[in-house]
């Protein structure tokens, strides 16, 4: 059985600890996202340099999390350092793939069109090839937001400055608790869930011309009218 | 207007192909994708690129705005090498229309219409003025199409849009790759017309790439039949090239119904029309067969006030003496506007049975008389009125 009482008390320290989960995953996220976006242009730009790119990133993502952890602590020591290397690492695969997926997805008339009409290099990237790749680069942030918010708590190992709900886990464990550790894991669930939900709307809200057409029910008398 | 603009506007373009040859595989001595391809298309015509497929034509057409290099040769617009000029600015002064329309998914109709003149920084509202100004043009209605995505439009309209697209800026040049490649026989047959009709206006000068030798025909002041190898194998005017394929493979490009071909490209006013012997309701009949016994063909045509035709009088119909009356004439022939062409008008001539129909003005009034004769000898290769229309 659930000690709610225990649940009521702590709803402070759930609250902070839920704020310091979402700060240790958004630091992951931001910080991948930008080496990825960086890495995917190169792989982009110089086909060649996708198959190595893409396969180091699948290589440091096998390398178990524990592991990893326990290996940068001796370097960077307890430190924030340490809990978002990892974050930082396991990100990249995912990025890295969804988002040379999505820049190769743009199609190949639209490309033509965009030189044809007189698009510098720069602008056709900026303005025709990165709004058409955001499907995809949005799938990969919702993919990599689910699995870095369920790495956080794996950071609770560094001591309590770190670890968000994961917090919870590892002191419920110690202390033979399971309404904390259920606390804990629930708590870490519900948030990948509801940024998973909330990147949704982000997604429909950058891409307004991916939503059904609406007027497809028109186009025959349009067609009609006009031929 | 920008200054630059009205500079744009008022010019057509002429091109030049100069001893152009392109080589994909550049180390290799093949045939090359094109061979040697030199022709001039004067401003304001429609030069019409045809051939089977793989014979060079889209190669031809990229190598105008730079999408694609010449291994060798030169190309000049208005006198100008465009290997010496900014191939980025060079598009911008270019429309150019591909086959599957390219617009872009994220962009609603309007801006993508916009597309060029955004890029030379317009100002917003005269983006949206022009957008909308030329919807119109291509026959969309603007407050209708303007914020839809292409995914909400028919093949159809697509194509339309393709074209504003590139008549945005009002570039004085237009390339045009199969843009109705992709829509139903009827609807390409609309927008022919309406490209026809905007060329009229607008004069652009425009290289047009097809492999259906019927629209090359039809949309072509001149016409550049390729064959594989990239190499150009005849370059005239429609009307030429049917009376006189260059070799046996324009002559069978242009296929054995070329008689009939030429048919539609010549129109009733090209004829020289026969006089018709003409009477009113009420004139002297006596008069009337006088006049009619002195013309080779034996028929009076009873005219109203207006002069429109009403019915014909067989020689052996018209009464000796009294007057004509519109009850005795009998039925009429086809009437032909000017603009019918040669093909609808053997047609109809055929339908009805008759040998014979009445070309007409606009307001209806009698021009002259069309037999079958003058169509059949209008069509022949060295017929008189063997001259090109087509976008005219
Ligand atoms: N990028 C390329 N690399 C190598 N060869 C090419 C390339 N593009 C075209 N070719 C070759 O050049 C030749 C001409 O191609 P092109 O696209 O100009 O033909 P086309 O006349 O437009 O044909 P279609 O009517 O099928 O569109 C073809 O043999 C084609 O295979
Ligand atoms: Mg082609």
């Amino acid at each position: 059985m659930l000690d709610w009482g225990w649940l009521a008390d702590h709803l402070g320290a759930f609250a902070d600890r839920t704020v310091q989960h979402l700060y240790l995953a958004a630091v992951g996220l931001v910080v991948g996202f930008a080496i990825a976006f960086a890495l995917g242009l190169v792989a982009i730009r110089r086909r060649r340099s996708y198959p190595p790119i893409a396969g180091a990133a699948g290589i440091l993502y096998t390398i178990p999390s524990l592991v990893l952890f326990a290996a940068l602590v001796p370097i960077t020591g307890l430190s924030l350092l340490t809990a978002e290397v990892p974050l930082v690492i396991y990100t990249q695969v995912i990025f890295i793939r969804n988002i040379v997926a999505g820049f190769d997805a743009v199609p190949a008339d639209v490309l033509e069109a965009a030189d044809g009409m007189g698009y510098a290099r720069d602008q056709r990237l900026l303005r025709v090839e990165l709004p058409l790749a955001v499907p995809l680069i949005v799938a990969g942030l919702r993919v990599a937001s689910v699995s870095t918010i369920g790495l956080v708590t794996i950071t609770g190992t560094l001591g309590d400055r770190f670890g968000g709900l994961g917090f919870f886990i590892f002191e419920g464990y110690s202390r033979g608790f399971a309404t904390e550790i259920a606390a804990g894991a629930v708590g870490s669930m519900v948030l990948a869930l509801v940024v998973d939900a909330v990147l949704v709307r982000v997604q429909r809200f950058l891409t307004p011309w991916t939503r059904p057409p609406a007027l497809a029910a028109e186009r025959l008398p349009a067609d009609a009218a006009t031929s | 207007m920008e200054p630059d603009e009205r500079a744009l506007g008022n010019a057509a373009a002429t091109v030049e192909f100069e001893h152009v040859t392109k080589r994909y595989d550049a180390g290799e001595n093949g045939p090359g994708a094109v061979n040697d391809l030199s022709f001039v298309v004067p401003a304001g015509k429609i030069c019409v690129l045809v051939g089977p497929s793989g014979c060079g034509k889209t190669t031809s057409l990229k190598m105008v705005n730079r999408l694609i290099e010449p291994t060798a040769g030169r190309i000049l617009i208005d006198g100008r090498d465009i290997s010496t000029e900014d191939p980025i600015g060079l598009r911008r002064r270019i429309g150019y229309v591909i086959q599957q329309t390219g617009l872009f998914p994220h962009q609603t109709i309007g801006e993508n219409i916009a597309v060029v003149p955004r890029l030379l920084g317009w100002p917003a509202s005269r983006q949206r003025e022009r957008a909308e100004e030329l919807l119109g043009i291509v026959g969309l209605d603007a407050a209708r199409y303007r914020d839809r995505y292409p995914s909400q439009l028919s093949g159809g309209e697509r194509q339309r849009v393709g074209v504003a697209r590139a008549l945005a800026a009002d570039p004085p040049l237009m390339l045009m790759d199969e843009p109705f490649g992709a829509v139903d026989p009827i609807v390409r047959e609309h927008l022919q017309n309406e490209l026809l009709r905007v060329q009229a206006d607008l004069a652009k000068t425009i290289l047009f790439v097809t492999h259906d030798i019927d629209e090359a025909i039809k949309m072509g002041d001149l016409v550049a039949v390729m064959q594989n190898g990239g190499r150009l194998a005849q370059f005239a005017p429609p009307a030429e090239l049917l009376a006189r394929p260059a070799s046996e493979f324009v002559a069978r490009f242009v296929g054995a119904d070329r008689g009939l071909k030429r048919m539609s490209l010549m129109r009733v006013r090209d004829l020289p029309l026969h006089a018709a012997v003409t009477a009113r309701p009420g004139d002297d009949a006596a008069d009337a067969l006088r006049r009619i016994t002195a013309d080779p063909f034996p028929y009076l045509l009873l005219v109203d006030r207006s002069g429109a035709p009403i019915g014909w009088f067989d020689e052996a119909e018209i009464p000796a003496t009294g007057t004509l009356s519109a009850d005795a004439a009998v039925s009429m022939s086809p009437l032909f506007a000017p603009e019918t062409t040669l093909k609808d008008a053997l047609s109809m001539l055929l339908d009805n049975e008759v040998q014979a129909g009445i070309a007409v003005d606009r307001g209806g009034r009698v021009l002259g008389l069309v037999t079958d004769g003058d169509i059949a000898a209008a069509a022949r290769p060295d017929g008189p009125a063997a001259r090109p229309d087509a976008g005219a």
